[in-house]
């Protein structure tokens, strides 16, 4: 790509996130805790987007990484008492130790074989989470006290249960991720990932080691989805084995497709568009995965390139 | 405490299990097969199967042989004809692509379990059983009903096999699975094939779930653990081996009845579910499945 093309893309991005800074000044407090949780989960979203809009490999698996750093960061911090930053670390790498495991074993397989090893060993996590129950309580759950809500980092106290500390957090993470995914998606690897997608045995031809590259893609997909869940499991205090469900994996696949799979914005959108329309939804039906599941329905008959991918078939061509 | 009456307790719950499973699974295995889908909306299927034949069963709750035996008929027939219209509305515009066609079948679990939730409610109900005698083993006397729908799924799968190797039907099937160009170009009607696939599939489902639903009550939550057991049992046995499928059943049912009895099902399902991933990673073919083509 040029590099005109290059500066609008970076704007763009850099657009979006410093809306999301202004925002917080001018939301009411309902909201401001939805766009926290929507930014948390974003960056889920985009980490499983990296995998399946960019490499073409469709987990149903996700919820194992974000249930690791969940649970990672959680048990840490309730049961050994590791403070904010050492949990958070944890939650992150037990996602990134998974996701190389899983990632070694499960990409010998491809396609539906791939969706349904993922989806396994993500059952497997699950049932764990329920039959260690001694420790993870199972789908209780764990309420994380408050002594795990406060931490010093560089000299400064943060706290928690201060929705301004928590807004800026899941921003600064949100942050992060955009910069990563960009930074990949715009550079060698990410065009290597839309070749495998695209033609994995010319891409194997051309000389590249694809099982080494889609590894790759795995495991920043598993580690961003496992930063997604530690900083959920600490900003929010609830650990629960909801989390390691089916649901969550097919969560990530949704607001992915909905938003835009292969765009580094869709899947934040798509969270966004979502959440509200689940939120809306369950104020007149309790069934709002009915919601859920017309979407999912829709979207691959009518609208499988989702918001951000038709806007860039039809008006926008430079958007990564 | 003797080990003989727990493990023949364990034997006839799993045997029960695997019977019930056996049909799911099989369902499951011949969409595979024949259509190369992964339907996710099976355990759907099954739910609907159960919810219907509690619907059936207590219109005519005066009688409740009759009621049973109505529910038989009834829930399979609306069940495949449900099953026909998704196939025709949905996964035909699709083109049976295999990513397109996972996703639109979550969609339709979803559809249809939160459907039931709206019409049927949350809470569980039970149907009669048609009849009632014990069969007395030397330790503990075990429900009749539990044996006869064991000896039904032996019956069922036998009807399975003589269909799909010995008729015109089978042999139609058959060709669809192993070239559908081919079996096109002989003036077979694809379409159509893949529409009664489809709805045969899930008609397995529905009676499995009718059978079983005296013993297990019809709850809008209920297909999910088959769903994963008919993945479990599918892979294990080889997608589209017929003989595969119930060999896996048995191993499965057996081994989760066995284990639940025990020690946990919590500890059985992992178990089993860890197993399914490992064979598919290391032989993707399954035990008895022929090699990609």
């Amino acid at each position: 790509m040029t590099a005109p093309s290059f500066t609008k893309a970076a704007g763009l991005h850099l657009l979006v996130i410093m809306s999301l800074f202004v925002l917080q000044f001018v939301l009411p407090a309902y909201h401001h805790l939805a766009i926290t949780r929507i930014m948390v989960l974003a960056v889920f979203a985009m980490g499983y987007n990296l995998l399946f809009g960019y490499a073409g490999l469709l987990s149903l698996g996700h919820a194992l990484f974000f249930a690791a750093g969940l649970y990672g960061a959680g048990l840490t911090a309730y049961h050994l008492g590791w403070s904010v930053p050492a949990a958070f670390v944890a939650g992150t790498g037990s996602g990134f130790l998974a996701s190389l495991l899983i990632g070694l074993i499960s990409l010998r397989t491809s396609g539906v074989a791939f969706m349904i090893v993922t989806m396994m060993f993500a059952q497997v996590s699950y049932l764990a989470s329920l039959y260690f129950t001694t420790y993870t309580r199972g789908d209780e759950g764990l309420v994380m006290p408050q002594a795990a809500r406060r931490f010093e980092l560089f000299g400064a106290n943060f706290d928690l249960t201060d929705p301004t500390v928590r807004y800026n957090i899941a921003l600064a993470l949100l942050t992060l991720t955009t910069v990563v995914i960009f930074a990949i998606v715009r550079g060698t690897t990410g065009r290597t990932l839309v070749a495998i997608r695209e033609n994995e045995p010319r891409t194997l031809m051309l000389g590249y080691d694809t099982f080494r590259i889609k590894l790759k893609a795995l495991v920043i997909s598993g580690t961003l989805s496992a930063m997604a869940g530690s900083a959920y499991a600490l900003l929010f205090a609830y650990v629960g084995s909801s989390f390691a469900s089916i649901q969550y994996s097919i969560d990530a696949l949704l607001f992915t497709l909905l938003g835009g799979a292969g765009t580094v914005l869709g899947p934040l959108l798509g969270t966004f568009a979502m959440f509200y329309m689940i939120d809306i939804a369950s104020e007149y039906t309790a069934a709002y995965l009915l919601i859920t599941g017309l979407a999912l329905i829709a979207l691959v008959l009518f609208f499988p390139k989702g918001i951000v991918g038709t806007i860039r078939e039809r008006w926008v061509s430079w958007l990564p | 405490m003797d080990l003989g009456p727990f493990l023949l307790l364990a034997t006839l719950e799993g045997l029960l299990q695997a019977a019930v499973l056996t049909l799911t699974a099989l369902g499951l295995s011949l969409v595979f097969g024949v259509m190369r889908i992964v339907n996710v909306a099976h355990g759907e299927f099954y739910m609907l199967g159960a919810v219907i034949a509690w619907w059936t069963a207590s219109l005519l709750s005066s009688n409740p042989a009759a009621g049973f035996f109505l529910a038989l008929v009834i829930s399979p027939l609306l069940v495949g004809a449900i099953a026909y219209a998704c196939e025709r509305l949905i996964l035909k515009r699709l083109e049976y692509d295999p990513e397109a066609t996972i996703v639109a079948t979550i969609g339709m679990l979803y559809v249809i379990q939160q459907t039931v939730l709206i019409a049927y409610g949350p809470d569980a109900h039970p149907v009669e059983a048609p009849f009632f005698f014990r069969v007395q083993f030397p330790w503990f006397g075990y429900s009749g009903y539990n044996l006869f729908v064991i000896a039904a799924a032996i019956a069922l799968l036998g009807l399975c096999w003589y269909i799909l190797t010995k008729t015109r039907l089978g042999l139609i099937m058959r060709a669809t699975q192993f070239d559908r160009e081919t079996a096109q170009a002989f003036g077979i009607p694809i379409g159509k094939v893949y529409g009664y696939v489809f709805a045969a599939g899930a008609m397995l489902a529905a009676i499995a779930a009718v059978l079983i639903v005296p013993i297990r009550q019809a709850h809008y939550l209920m297909g999910l653990d088959p769903l994963l057991l008919s993945f479990i049992v599918v892979i294990i046995g080889g997608l589209g081996s017929l003989r595969g499928t119930v060999i896996a059943a048995l191993i499965i049912g057996l081994s989760d009845g066995i284990i639940s009895v025990f020690f946990s099902p919590t500890l059985a399902k992992m178990i089993s579910t860890l197993l399914v991933a490992l064979v598919l990673v290391f032989k993707p073919q399954g035990l008895f499945g022929a090699r990609a083509r």
